[in-house]
């Protein structure tokens, strides 16, 4: 497996691999308990469920999924006595190309997001929770399966937890191979046991409803790790580390044309893209220069090497100022990215350097799109499939002068026609990559 | 003369349906939630999921053939016919692509005796198998793991930065 840097990278600050990049750290929870485990559990129990909210609404913690919604306001939308059963849905089911962190929590530190997991419900009044887990991690789910059974035996889920009188069953569910099930509508269709087809909005929250059309919790791994350390370091300590309405560290994972690939947890708005690529990851590869980077996860619009955004700042009077930064000095955090029209998204960042074709790149992703596509929508899925079909024959040498102007008129009118948020992700490329490399469209 | 169907569900043992009972505990609420897990355990242990696989989860879960089925033609995971002992799921999205995906999979397919022009053919069909029944070879989506790419899915192991010129190697040991 891929693994950490043996000592943090000064821009890292390790909170969730804290313990994962302890050498011989195991997965057991004999191993957990010695290293502090199940200490933010007990000390949640003792609180009023809540006040749990509010810790995690003062910490700024952001969803670390994709969408980036605030994690104490989605589970503010619970109302914690309304008589109805509420239920967990944990999204382990990380399948946005360039994105590959809560793999690692999975396989390395299950205690951890089970920990989360117990606190979550007990704010929300919660008795009943699936980790839904990709089945391309067989691994992961045997692990995490072994850890909900070592929690119980040891008084940490099941009935009366630890004698607070609070009850919790948690069991593992894996996917089937559908990036779609990433969507939490999806998701919880496919939990159902139902064809995942994501579900119309309104209601946009599943908060209001979801899994069995009671109010549901749809967190990602990462997310609900955190909720752990806001509890431990105290939710104004937590939220020091990011920036303002993005508190916090955010684990970054890199690919593509870098010397060190890998995944780094970093303090949100902790790094430029150029402290990122060029010192965290050491670099590109010798004699080659940047050409592209795709911020967030395949979805996230493309930046390309010589643009310079407009970014309002603060000036030296206080006074707010748009400030000319070149793509390199972009702070990676959702704020700055949101603003320039891309996203931080899962940070799952893609690096490309002179030697790529941004046609082929785009093939490449069109023809994941293509693929995943649930087929609910017609514009989705027919639209992704034929930019799928133009790029392929464009690559193969058969571009037609009017491609770019077609294959914009695709992606411009697949975008706020679908149920969910997959008609943007597979459209956002195309429309990127067009927009920002016409003369390679153009052959 | 036709020769006799085999049907799996013809197959199923006392400790098969306990496991598939104890299953379908999980999910409290509705039974029907079940249908992944148990199409999950049908496919492990009979290889694919034949018509009576479908029936027999169906019944198990008070649903019809048809809730089942569309499962099946949906998810790329299942397959209504057998595919080889060994399957290789090599990474086709971006990076992976970009660190060489494309030469590792016609190399696989090369070391285990598969035309790499074959294609699949879709869900529901085995992927490009080995007439003796012991590989398939091919290329799915996103691993998650672009970090150490290119990687591909063994079975249930995932092995990482894989080199073309490692993969005869990789073969051998599976043999």
């Amino acid at each position: 497996m891929l693994s950490l840097l043996p000592t943090p990278h000064p821009k890292e600050r390790r909170i969730i691999f804290e313990n994962i990049g302890i050498p011989n750290y195991a997965p057991d929870i004999k191993t957990y308990l010695a290293h502090g485990g199940y200490e933010s559990l007990k000390k949640a129990l003792g609180m009023k469920p809540g006040e749990i909210v509010d810790a995690v609404k003062a910490a700024n913690l952001r969803g670390r999924g994709g969408a980036g919604f605030p994690c104490g306001m989605k589970w503010s939308f619970i109302k914690y006595d309304d008589g109805k059963p509420h239920y967990i849905v944990v999204n382990g089911d990380e399948s946005e190309p360039g994105t590959f962190k809560d793999r690692y929590i999975l396989h390395e530190d299950p205690h951890q997001l089970i920990e989360g997991l117990a606190i979550s419900a007990y704010a929300t009044n919660t008795h009943l929770a699936y980790i839904y887990i990709r089945c391309e991690f067989p691994h992961a789910a045997k692990i995490v399966w072994n850890a909900i059974k070592e929690a119980r035996a040891a008084g940490f889920l099941g009935k009366d937890i630890l004698g607070s009188g609070f009850d919790l069953d948690i069991y593992v569910h894996q996917g089937a191979a559908a990036y779609i099930c990433g969507e939490e509508t999806s998701l919880l269709e496919s939990l159902e046991g139902k064809r995942p087809y994501p579900r119309i909005k309104p209601p946009y929250f599943p908060a209001v409803l979801g899994l069995y059309m009671q109010p549901t919790i749809v967190n990602n791994v990462e997310t609900l790790c955190h909720v752990k350390h806001i509890l431990r370091l105290g939710p104004e300590e937590y939220a020091k580390m990011g920036t303002p309405g993005d508190g916090g560290t955010r684990t970054m994972c890199v690919s593509g044309d870098v010397v060190r690939p890998g995944f780094y947890e970093i303090p949100c708005g902790g790094v430029t893209l150029r402290e990122l690529i060029f010192d965290v990851c050491q670099g590109l590869k010798p004699g080659r220069s940047l050409k592209a980077v795709i911020p967030g996860g395949s979805s996230a619009k493309v930046l390309r090497a010589d643009e310079v955004f407009k970014i309002k700042a603060k000036g030296p009077d206080g006074q707010m100022v748009e400030k000319e930064t070149p793509m390199l000095d972009l702070v990676m955090d959702a704020a700055t990215l949101g603003s320039i029209g891309t996203m931080i998204g899962s940070a799952g960042v893609m690096v490309m350097d002179d030697s790529r074709d941004m046609l082929w790149v785009l093939n490449n992703l069109n023809r994941f799109y293509a693929h995943e596509s649930c087929g609910q929508c017609t514009p989705c899925r027919e639209g992704s499939l034929w930019m799928s079909k133009m790029t392929t024959r464009m690559i193969e040498g058969q571009a037609r002068p009017e491609d770019p102007a077609n294959l914009k008129n695709i992606a411009d009118n697949i975008a706020g026609r679908t149920v969910c948020a997959f008609g943007e992700a597979c459209s956002w490329p195309t429309q990127s990559f067009l927009a920002k490399f016409p003369e390679e469209f153009a052959k | 003369m036709i020769a006799k169907q085999t049907r799996q569900a013809d197959e199923v043992t006392p400790d098969f349906e306990a496991e598939a009972d104890e299953l379908v505990t999980h999910y409290p609420v509705s039974k029907r939630s079940a249908s992944l897990p148990l199409l999950h355990l049908w496919q492990n242990h009979f290889g694919f999921v034949d018509d009576s696989g479908v029936e027999w989860i169906a019944a198990k879960l008070e649903l019809e053939p048809i809730n089942i089925l569309e499962l099946v033609t949906f998810y790329p995971w299942f397959r209504r016919e057998a595919a080889g002992k060994t399957i290789i799921r090599v990474c086709r999205t971006l990076a992976c692509a970009m660190a060489g995906s494309h030469e590792v999979r016609e190399k696989f397919c090369e070391a285990v005796g598969l035309d790499p022009h074959e294609d699949h053919h879709g869900f529901g069909c085995a992927p490009p198998t080995t007439p003796d029944g012991k590989f398939s070879v091919e290329f799915v989506e996103c691993l998650a793991s672009c970090g150490s790419a290119p990687v591909a899915l063994i079975n249930d192991d995932l092995v990482e930065n894989i080199s073309p010129a490692d993969v005869p190697k990789i073969v051998e040991k599976l043999k």
